[in-house]
């Protein structure tokens, strides 16, 4: 065996690789709760890859044949229930575990510098992610996947002079139809998920470089010992990778939980408007998209009114791409002179958590029609929501904070 | 930095915790690995096929298909019967003691009754189907002295009257009998034994 | 995302048990829409097999007894009628019913089954007004009537239904025949539901047991540090 390792060490640097992510990779030892969702989101990445390879040798990315195929692959292949509800599940929990693990840097500044770029990668994920689940969304051609897709894909043809084309060119048609489905199947397999492991490994090397951040928000590297070690800094290996195993284990068990017992999640996770064959003729009675998208769902028709000579509709697109963006801009937008929310004043934590309470609330108006108090209340929350982004260079600035030790407690 | 007894206690619980891993990974893999047997799909298209052989005349065969491969059905003529105790010296495996058959169909016809022929029409050498050459001599384009068989165009594999190969040729073994029976004088349901047409008539 | 379609003014979600663990009721519900439903409608992604095994049905039984529209016990359960003649029929093709209580829930199925009534002359249906499907049920169930109450504000409320004619069942019957073939239909819409329950009960175990094992692995491990 050592033999075996020397071997391959001479010709691939296996123990340089090892040493440096895992076992010489000096991780802060005050992580807490909130630090388990990068691994956990890796995991999933892993379930969410082996399930879908499985489940495409059985798929049929063809209009006439796709929702039959899904049934196909729920009663006539051995097991195969088992793996779509897996598929299914991870879906919606991966976006459990990035919103808790984005939720994580707004709380602790591991968005802040040095870790922009790493802030950034993170960013471009989340996006692919989106792009990722979307498609996905439309492959069990229900009728839902079908007028969701053909919403989404409208709001391009709000974009003036080059909307319309560019719309017609993602479906390749005039409305969805068998070229967007096969289209959709092809980013879903394999463009976005190739881009999707390849920037995971560049946010980790990211991380690897500039080291993690901590619930303390402040730099571990500043007191190392003669070493060169840093002084809260323990070995990733083994003190967190048996750590993470915690987690994965309770993680797993919410996991099967739903997958066996309520894989439907009584229709947030699959929806009931979905277990019939996509309809051309017939829009379902409430479209929504999937939870993960509400917020911004609600963002896009929160504003119904024409001004600048500009029509409601593309306000509505700028607005629901600009939500996103902001985030993008997060590192510079934050002035405060600590990282943590720890040692924070109460106007950043005042924001955060208006911020948390309406992306929540968004979420949900996202799911209901939009009407009466349901309407107000979605415009209103998405003013916070801007307000959290536009006013943080002032009240970060402005916010009393409290001084940061010297190491991490 | 530790004593010898935590040194123990973290080596078990490091032992059993890597097997419940690898057990549980392992158990987990099992559904995948299975869900690439054949669908209930490929099971129901792959049940047993029935056919009447009534109007198949002397000399002929019936081609059809049977879990998506050819299956042939050859109704000899007492001549092409006589031609098969004289092939021995020829074959590779005259008494179909490596080749695949039911045990009902091991002998010297190949088959239940010895004018019906049922095989499988896939070369056991790299999975062609054979060309039939039931006609004799010169005529067949195979040698003056062809007494009549399959051949098989992909590597030149010849096989006799009752899908028994010749030596010097790649195939190595014989053609395959399927499972069949006779669930009338003239009808014939490939993919079930005798025995289990008989269960299913008294169950 | 709550239940597909609201329901009507006055009509009321029923008391409705659905229990795919009681064998004979889904072998009653079998029977009940494949005699009626499958002339029809298609279960077009189940297989009859598959059916008779999860229901406990003897594979030769399904062969004899309940193969009207197939000839192979493998085949999957398609409508006697072509759906291009019911089309015609009924003015819209009947919709495969694999699905349908994944889609329309439980409760508004069985609402729908009692549901029928007949006004001026025709069928129509509490939870699916101007349906175009008759009452197929109508000799069990007999013929009802819908009785509306008029609200303060002039809107029509559901109050209850007055049976016209009685029908070869008497209500009871006829409900708890419906109740299995809603019963029925849920396994219809997942044959896996049968064994997800079980398998997931054993998952839990197993992971619970890790779990335990992986925090007394940590703690050993973190007891080093202070």
């Amino acid at each position: 065996m050592q033999k075996l390792i020397a071997w391959i060490d001479a010709r691939i640097p296996l123990i340089e690789v090892w040493d440096e992510h895992l076992a010489k990779y000096y991780a802060p030892k005050n992580f807490n709760f909130w630090y388990y969702f990068g691994s956990l989101a890796i995991l999933v990445l892993v379930i969410q890859i082996l399930t879908g390879i499985f489940l495409t040798m059985h798929y049929k990315p063809d209009s006439k044949l796709a929702f039959a195929s899904v049934e196909y692959i729920m009663r006539d292949v051995p097991w195969g229930w088992l793996i779509r509800y897996m598929h299914a599940t991870g879906a919606s929990l991966f976006f459990v575990v990035i919103y808790l693990h984005m939720f994580r840097a707004l709380l602790y500044g591991s968005h802040r510098p040095p870790r922009e770029l790493l802030w950034l990668i993170g960013m471009v994920i989340y996006v692919a992610l989106m792009a990722e689940a979307f498609t996905g969304y439309l492959l069990p051609w229900g009728n839902m996947s079908f007028w969701g897709a053909q919403v989404i894909v409208s709001l391009f043809d709000a974009v003036p002079w080059v909307g319309p084309p560019v719309a017609e060119w993602i479906r390749g048609d005039f409305v969805i139809s068998d070229a967007t489905l096969n289209r959709f199947f092809s980013f879903h397999v394999i463009a976005v998920p190739l881009a999707l492991v390849g920037l995971v490994y560049l946010h980790i090397v990211a991380l690897h470089k500039v080291g993690s951040n901590n619930p303390d928000g402040i730099e571990i590297k500043r007191h190392k010992d003669k070493n060169g070690v840093p002084l809260d800094g323990i070995p990733f290996h083994p003190y967190y990778s048996v750590k993470d195993m915690v987690a994965v284990a309770l993680f797993m068990m919410v996991f099967a939980a739903i997958m066996f017992f309520a894989p439907e999640m009584g229709g947030w996770f699959l929806e009931h408007d979905n277990f019939v064959p996509a309809n051309p003729l017939q829009t379902p009675p409430e479209i929504k998209p999937l939870w993960y998208f509400t917020p911004y769902y609600s963002i896009l028709r929160a504003n119904t009114v024409n001004f600048f000579y500009i029509p409601a509709k593309l306000w509505g697109v700028f607005f629901m791409g600009l939500s996103l963006a902001m985030f993008f801009f997060l590192p510079w937008l934050d002035r405060s002179p600590v990282k943590s929310i720890r040692y924070r004043g109460w106007m950043y934590k005042t924001a955060l958590t208006i911020f948390a309470i309406s992306f929540v609330i968004l979420g949900y108006l996202g799911t209901r029609p939009p009407a009466g108090i349901y309407k107000a209340l979605a415009q209103i929350c998405t003013i916070l929501y801007f307000a959290f982004f536009f006013l943080m260079p002032w009240y970060t600035k402005y916010d009393k904070t409290k001084p940061e030790p010297d190491r991490v407690t | 930095m530790s004593d010898e007894s935590t040194d123990q206690t973290r080596r078990q619980l490091l032992a059993i915790t890597t097997g419940l891993g690898l057990a549980g990974t392992a158990v987990a893999s099992i559904p995948f690995v299975l869900s690439m047997q054949p669908s209930a799909r490929a099971r129901a298209l792959g049940a047993p096929v029935e056919v009447d052989i009534s109007k198949l005349e002397a000399g002929q065969r019936l081609v059809f298909e049977w879990r998506g491969k050819p299956v042939w059905i050859v109704n000899r003529t007492k001549k092409m019967l006589d031609t098969l105790p004289g092939m021995a010296g020829k074959l590779v495996d005259p008494n179909s003691d490596a080749s695949e058959q039911p045990s009902y169909a091991q002998n010297e016809w190949r088959s239940i009754k010895p004018d019906i022929l049922v095989l499988v029409g896939i070369c056991t050498h790299l999975g062609c189907s054979p060309l039939a050459k039931f006609v004799e001599g010169a005529a067949s384009g195979l040698g003056r002295d062809w007494p009549g068989g399959f051949f098989c165009p992909c590597h030149g594999s010849f096989f006799d009257l009752a899908g028994r190969v010749y030596k010097d040729v790649p195939a190595p073994t014989n053609l395959v009998v399927p499972p069949h029976a006779y669930v009338s004088d003239t009808r014939i349901i490939v993919g079930l034994s005798p025995d289990e047409v008989e269960k299913n008539k008294n169950a | 995302m709550a239940s597909a379609a609201a329901l009507p003014p006055g009509v009321k979600p029923p008391p409705l048990e659905i229990d795919l663990g009681d064998q004979e009721s889904l072998q009653r519900g079998a029977r009940t829409f494949i005699n009626y439903c499958l002339s029809c409608h298609s279960a077009a992604y189940m297989r009859y097999n598959r059916m008779g095994k999860d229901l406990g049905i003897d594979e030769e039984l399904v062969k004899d007894n309940l193969l009207f529209a197939a000839d192979k016990v493998g085949d999957l359960m398609k409508a006697v009628m072509p759906p291009e003649d019911a089309k015609v029929w009924f003015g819209t093709a009947p919709p495969d019913l694999t699905l349908v209580a994944r889609f329309r829930g439980p409760e508004w199925l069985y609402l729908y089954m009692t549901g029928f009534h007949r006004e001026g002359g025709r069928w129509d249906n509490i939870v699916f007004p101007d349906v175009a499907m008759p009452h197929v049920l109508y000799e069990w169930q007999g013929e009802q009537r819908a009785v509306f109450k008029t609200m303060e504000d002039g809107s029509k409320r559901f109050d209850r239904f007055e049976l016209v004619r009685p029908g070869s069942m008497k209500k009871e019957e006829y409900d708890a025949a419906m109740r299995d073939l809603v019963n029925f239909f849920v396994y219809l819409g997942e044959p896996a539901k049968l064994v997800r329950y079980r398998i997931g009960v054993y998952v839990l175990i197993f992971l619970g047991v890790f779990l335990i094992f992986t925090y007394l692995l940590k703690r050993e491990y973190w007891k080093q540090l202070h």
